[in-house]
C-alpha cells in the first residue's frame, strides 16, 4: 500500500514540479502582484490593495482594447466557422484535386502566427499600394481597414483548421441517412438544412469556443502585422497588458489587467461548458 | 440541359482555382518577391524583374538572422520538450487514472482548470522568479535551453494529461495484473505494457505540442532573453524585422526560408497533423 502511494508520486513528479513551478506559482504571485506598486526593477514592491484595479477601471486604452479585441473575437467566429463549413462542404465532394485543395487551405494554420502577420504586412504594405487599385492603399496604416486587414489574415490562417473539424463530423454522417433523405426526394439545399448541418452541430460548438477563446487571446499575428499601431489604435487586449508591462514599465497595473483577461477568459469557458454539457444531456 | 450541366461544371473548376489561387496568393508574392534585387523592387515590385540573381536573397537571409543556429536550438527544443512531455504526461497520467483517490482528482482538476490561465497572467511573474531576484539569487539558473524545455513541460502537460487521460480510461486494467502477478515491476508495466497501448494518442500529444511549442514566440522571448546564440526560429524573426525592413527581398526570402521546416514535416506527416488536429481540438 505505502509503494503504490511512493509509484503515485514519483510518476507524477516531473509534470507536477514543472507545473507548479512555471504555471501555477506564478499565477498565485501574478494575483498578488496585482496588489502592488511592482515596476519589474524593485526588489520587494509594496502592498496597495486594488489601486491597480482603479487605474485600469480609468484607462480608456485599455476598455478600447476590450472593446475592440470582442468585437473582432465576434467577427472571427462568424466568419472563420462559416468561411470553414463551406471549404468542408467542397473537399468532401468527390472530385479531382479534392485533396490537394484540402492541403492548401490547411497550410497556413501550420505556419506561426508570427511568421504570418509579417507575410501580410509585407501585402498589405508593399503589393497593396504596388497594384494602384483604388481602395487598396497601405491598409495598416488606418484603424478600419487594420482592423480588416487582422480580420482577413486570421480567416486566412484558420478556416483550414476549422475546415478539418468539419470534414470529421460531415464524414460521420452515416451514407445511409443521406441515401433515404435522397430516395425521399429532398434536394441539395434541402438536404443541407435538414441534415448535414444538424448532424454536424457538435462540430459548430467546438468550433465556435475554439475560435472564440483563440481570437480573445491573439497576440502574435496582432503583434507582427501591426505592432497595435497606428497609435494602439490596433492593439487587443494581449498585446496591452504586453506594452503597459514591457513599454511603460508598469508591471503592477499590467498584472491587474492580465488578472482582468484571465476573468474574462474563464466566464467564457464557464459559460461554454454549461452549454456543452446541456448539448451532451440532450444528445 | 446537357448544356446547362457543362456551363456549371466549368464555373465549378473556375471557382476551386480561384479559391486556390487566393489561399496561395500571399505565398506566391513572397516567392515573386524573393527572386528579386533591392534595385528591381525598389522600381516596380510586381513587375518582371531585370536582372536575375538567383539565390542571393536567401543566401544573405540565411547569413543575416543566423538561420541555421536558429533553426537548431529550435528543433532541440522542440524535440526535447515533446518528448518529455509525452513521457512525463503519460506517465502522470497513467496513475491519475488508476489511482482512485480524492488526491488524484483534486490534481487532476487542477491540471484542467489551468488550462484556463492565459499566458499573459504568468508572463510577469515568470519573469521575477527567473530572474536575477528570483532563482539567481540561489545560484539556480534556468533561463537557458533546460530551463525553457522544463517551462513547457509545465505548460503543456494539461493538455496532454488530458489527452492520455481520456485514452487510458479505457484500457482495461486485467492486463495490468497479469503482468503484476508474472512479477513485472511497475516501472516495468508502465515502459512494456501500457506506454506501447498509448501509441495512437502519443502521436496525437506530439503532434499537438510540436506545433505550439515551435511556433511559440513569447515564452522563450521571455525565458531566452538576451541570450542571442540561444534564440529560436520564431525569435529570430521578430529580431530581424524589428531591427530591419528595408529590403524586402531578403525578408521575403527569410519569410520562406523560416515556412520551409514546417511545410516539409507537413507533407510527410500529413496524415498524422490532420488526425491530431482533430483530435487534439475535440477533447
Amino acid at each position: 500500500m505505502k509503494r503504490s502511494k511512493l509509484t503515485f508520486w514519483l510518476f507524477l513528479f516531473p509534470c507536477l514540479l514543472c507545473f507548479l513551478g512555471f504555471v501555477l506559482i506564478p499565477t498565485i504571485m501574478g494575483f498578488y502582484y496585482s496588489l502592488t506598486d511592482w515596476n519589474g526593477v524593485a526588489k520587494s514592491p509594496k502592498f496597495i490593495g486594488i489601486q491597480n484595479y482603479f487605474a485600469v477601471c480609468k484607462d480608456s486604452q485599455y476598455w478600447y482594447s476590450f472593446a475592440y479585441t470582442a468585437l473582432f473575437t465576434i467577427c472571427c467566429v462568424v466568419l472563420i466557422n462559416g468561411f470553414g463549413f463551406l471549404l468542408a462542404l467542397l473537399v468532401t465532394k468527390q472530385f479531382k484535386g479534392a485533396t490537394f485543395m484540402r492541403g492548401v487551405f490547411f497550410m497556413p494554420n501550420l505556419v506561426g502566427g508570427l511568421l504570418l502577420g509579417y507575410t501580410w504586412k509585407f501585402i498589405f504594405t508593399k503589393i497593396f499600394p504596388a497594384t494602384n487599385i483604388p481602395g487598396l492603399g497601405n491598409w495598416l496604416s488606418d484603424n478600419k481597414t487594420g482592423f480588416l486587414g487582422l480580420l482577413i489574415l486570421m480567416v486566412w490562417q484558420m478556416s483550414g483548421y476549422m475546415m478539418i473539424i468539419y470534414i470529421a463530423g460531415i464524414q460521420n454522417i452515416p451514407d445511409s441517412v443521406m441515401e433515404a433523405a435522397a430516395l425521399d426526394g429532398a434536394t441539395g439545399l434541402k438536404r443541407m438544412f435538414k441534415i448535414t448541418i444538424p448532424m454536424v452541430a457538435q462540430s459548430f460548438t467546438i468550433g465556435l469556443f475554439l475560435i472564440l477563446s483563440n481570437s480573445f487571446k491573439l497576440f502574435d499575428q496582432n503583434l507582427s502585422l501591426t505592432g497595435g499601431g497606428p497609435n494602439h489604435t490596433n492593439e487587443m487586449l494581449a498585446l496591452n497588458i504586453y506594452n503597459s508591462a514591457f513599454c511603460s514599465n508598469q508591471m503592477g497595473e499590467a498584472q491587474a489587467k492580465a488578472v482582468i483577461f484571465f476573468v474574462s477568459i474563464a466566464i467564457i469557458s464557464i459559460i461554454q461548458l454549461t452549454i456543452t454539457k446541456r448539448a451532451e444531456v440532450e444528445a | 440541359m446537357k448544356k446547362n450541366n457543362s456551363l456549371l461544371n466549368i464555373w465549378r473548376i473556375i471557382y476551386r482555382i480561384f479559391l486556390v489561387l487566393v489561399f496561395l496568393f500571399p505565398i506566391a508574392m513572397l516567392v515573386w518577391v524573393a527572386f528579386k534585387s533591392a534595385s528591381d523592387i525598389a522600381l516596380d515590385i510586381l513587375g518582371v524583374p531585370k536582372k536575375w540573381i538567383g539565390f542571393e536573397n536567401f543566401a544573405s537571409a540565411i547569413e543575416s538572422m543566423d538561420f541555421l543556429n536558429a533553426l537548431k536550438n529550435s528543433v532541440i527544443v522542440t524535440i526535447c520538450s515533446t518528448a518529455c512531455l509525452c513521457i512525463f504526461s503519460a506517465m502522470a497520467a497513467w496513475v491519475l487514472v488508476r489511482h482512485k483517490t480524492k488526491m488524484s482528482n483534486f490534481i487532476f482538476l487542477l491540471f484542467s482548470v489551468s488550462m484556463l490561465i492565459p499566458f499573459q497572467c504568468v508572463m510577469l511573474p515568470l519573469m521575477k522568479i527567473m530572474g536575477r531576484f528570483g532563482l539567481g539569487q540561489f545560484g539556480i539558473d534556468l533561463m537557458n535551453q533546460p530551463g525553457l524545455i522544463m517551462a513547457y513541460i509545465g505548460f503543456g502537460s494539461a493538455m496532454s494529461i488530458m489527452l492520455y487521460h481520456g485514452f487510458i480510461k479505457g484500457i482495461p486494467v486485467e492486463l495490468e495484473e497479469a503482468a503484476a502477478i508474472d512479477g513485472c515491476s511497475t516501472v516495468g508495466i508502465f515502459f512494456r505494457i501500457v506506454m506501447p497501448l498509448l501509441g495512437p494518442t502519443t502521436t496525437t500529444v506530439s503532434i499537438v505540442n510540436i506545433m505550439w511549442i515551435w511556433n511559440d514566440y513569447l515564452l522563450p522571448s521571455i525565458v531566452l532573453s538576451g541570450k542571442s546564440n540561444l534564440r529560436t526560429l520564431p525569435l529570430q524573426t521578430f529580431k530581424f524585422f524589428g531591427s530591419f525592413t528595408t529590403n524586402w527581398g531578403v525578408a521575403a526570402a527569410a519569410l520562406l526560408l523560416i515556412m520551409m521546416p514546417v511545410i516539409v514535416f507537413y507533407i510527410i506527416a500529413q496524415k498524422q497533423i490532420i488526425k491530431g488536429v482533430v483530435d487534439g481540438a475535440v477533447k
